[in-house]
Formats: C-alpha cells, sequence, structure tokens
C-alpha cells in the first residue's frame, strides 16, 4: 500500500515536526565501520543478500566517522584500541549513537585480562548492547530495530 | 642432516658456553650461557646452512632461578632440520646480546620479547614495545603480572560492581 491510497488526493501530509524528524534519522541511519573481531564477520553478512540492512536504509557503511551516524562496535576492543576508538567516535557528527555488538565490547566476554577493555561503554556511552557471541546477523538487526524505536521517542525538547 | 655433528661442533667451538644438550621428541637443542648467543648463531648460519630463525621466544619459570629461558628455533632450509637454543637468564635485570646482526629478523622477535617479558637486548638498534601501547607499565606475559583486570559480574554482585564502573556518559 503506497502512500497515495493512504492519503486520497489530499495532496498533503500533516505529522509533527518531531515524528519527520525521527522518521528521517531511523531510515538513513548510516553505520560506521568498525569491524575489530569475528563479530565484524556477522555485520558484513548482515548486509549481505541474504539479511540485506538496506532495507532499514543502511546500505552504506561508512569509511569515514564524519559520514556516519551510527557506530557498531563489533568485537573486542583492546587497549590500545580504546584511543582510537573514541577519537572516531569524537569525529561523527551529532547526533550519534553507538551499538555494542556481541559479549566482548558489551562487558569484556570472555577476555577478561590485561589487554581487552571490560566493555565499550567505559571509552563511550552505548545506546543498546547485542548479545552473543558473536550474535546471529537476526540479534544485531533487532539491535538496530531496538535503537530504532529508541531514536523514534526522543523529543524535540531533548534535541541537543 | 646429522644435528649430533651440529652438537659437537658447537661444543667444540664454544666450549664451557655450551651447558648441556636437550633431546626431546626427536628435536634437538642446546642449553647455552647468554653472552655466546650471536656466535652460536653465526655458526649455525654459516657452517651448518640454517638460514632462517623462525621462532625467538621466551617461557618465564617465576619464582625459579634463572627466571626466563629465551628459546631460538633455527631452520635450514635446505636440510629441513631444526635446531633450537636455549638460554637461561637470571630474573634481576635479564639481558642477552641482541641477535639482530646475524638474523636481521630477530629485530621485532626480541622487541616483543622485550615487551611481553622485560628481557633486554643488548645492542639493539630499537628497542620499543611492539604490541602493547608505548605508555604501558609492566611486562603482561610475565607470570608475578596480574591475571585478570576486572573483577567478573555476576547477578549477585552486578550492582556493586555497577556503581564504581567507569561508564563513559559523553
Amino acid at each position: 500500500m503506497g502512500v497515495e491510497q493512504k492519503l486520497g488526493n489530499m495532496g498533503v501530509v500533516t505529522t509533527t515536526l518531531e515524528h519527520a524528524v525521527n522518521w528521517s534519522r531511523t531510515n538513513a541511519m548510516w553505520p560506521m565501520l568498525f569491524g575489530l573481531a569475528c563479530c565484524a564477520i556477522e555485520m558484513m553478512s548482515a548486509q549481505a543478500a541474504d539479511y540485506d540492512l538496506s532495507r532499514f536504509g543502511m546500505e552504506l557503511m561508512r569509511p569515514s566517522p564524519r559520514q556516519a551516524d551510527l557506530m557498531i562496535v563489533a568485537g573486542r576492543v583492546s587497549r590500545k584500541m580504546a584511543p582510537v576508538l573514541r577519537r572516531l567516535y569524537d569525529q561523527m557528527p551529532e547526533p550519534k549513537w553507538v551499538i555494542a555488538m556481541g559479549d566482548c565490547c558489551s562487558c569484556g566476554g570472555v577476555f577478561n585480562n590485561y589487554a581487552i577493555v571490560q566493555g565499550v561503554d567505559e571509552i563511550v556511552p552505548v545506546d543498546v548492547y547485542v548479545a552473543g557471541c558473536p550474535p546471529r546477523p537476526e540479534g544485531l538487526i533487532h539491535g538496530i530495530i531496538t535503537l530504532h524505536e529508541k531514536v523514534k521517542t526522543e523529543k524535540i525538547k531533548d534535541y541537543a | 642432516m646429522d644435528l649430533e655433528a651440529v652438537v659437537q661442533d658447537l661444543q667444540s667451538e664454544l666450549g664451557p658456553a655450551v651447558l648441556g644438550v636437550e633431546r626431546a621428541c626427536g628435536e634437538i637443542g642446546v642449553l647455552l650461557a647468554p653472552q655466546r648467543v650471536p656466535a652460536a648463531a653465526q655458526r649455525l648460519q654459516e657452517r651448518h646452512g640454517f638460514d632462517l630463525l623462525i621462532a625467538l621466544t621466551a617461557v618465564d619459570y617465576w619464582p625459579d632461578e634463572p627466571r626466563f629461558a629465551l628459546v631460538y628455533k633455527f631452520y635450514s632450509t635446505s636440510a629441513n632440520a631444526l635446531f633450537g637454543l636455549r638460554i637461561p637468564v637470571p630474573g634481576t635485570a635479564p639481558e642477552v646480546p641482541t641477535l639482530e646482526n646475524v638474523f636481521p629478523n630477530a629485530n621485532w622477535h626480541e622487541r616483543e620479547v622485550y615487551d611481553m617479558f622485560g628481557v633486554r637486548f643488548a645492542g639493539h638498534s630499537d628497542l620499543r614495545r611492539i604490541l602493547m601501547p608505548h605508555d604501558w607499565e609492566g611486562h603482561p606475559l610475565r607470570k608475578d603480572y596480574p591475571l585478570g583486570y576486572e573483577e567478573v559480574q555476576y547477578t549477585f554482585n552486578f550492582d556493586e560492581i555497577d556503581r564504581r564502573k567507569p561508564y563513559a556518559t559523553e
């Protein structure tokens, strides 16, 4: 069903500004490439033909942080990588969101040792955690939809 | 290739620096005093055709003394043979002469051993950390280095750890 059946022949759509802004934000949310480990394979799979992230307007993984609004941290973050990750996050334009994909970057996972940051939320604020080791592409897509639901509830008075 | 002949040649060449011979699982190696490592490597390379340094690593036997053992593995591409050197290194101020002038690839291997175990290599051209960040303190693969970093969050202590965990807010 297209929008013209819904509208009849009025030619006008009325909505709230909040709704329109959040709709545009959720339906073209470009993620930044941040594959760090095996989770990145599942992230690639989520984008490939079988799962097809482009259904959500996310077919573009941006290699540059300046063109991205979502950082999917896929994999374990080592202490040497942490400053790099924070720097890339700082380079992303507002508004920006972070998904911690997988156990390792959510809480350290099985790597409780000197080299791995125990949860990427120590470095950047995380919006959605996706559990799994690694999560299946469905899991990542569920996380992304959950993030979309969160973004849709954002109020215009809270915009920075 | 007759590896026993190589051992005998090293024994006659280096004399008392050869501390012993190790035979295990069909491989043979020599226990050697630290100061004679470059001489032994050069001998192996020039006289016996061991043209490849395939491994250089260390073992920490803390709290035993001598604490560290450096393990060198040489490979002969023409004879398809392996030869090992094992160097006992004391725990206080561990230092071994560099092998860089004989096998240039020892450069990175020695940097890794320095990074992970804190064994210094005398004469090394660029002895920096190679894996850990440059401002890292300590040498992570030493046995007395703390194993874990943070306490694991279970259901019974989740809230308590959650309160003191340094979350990023901005």
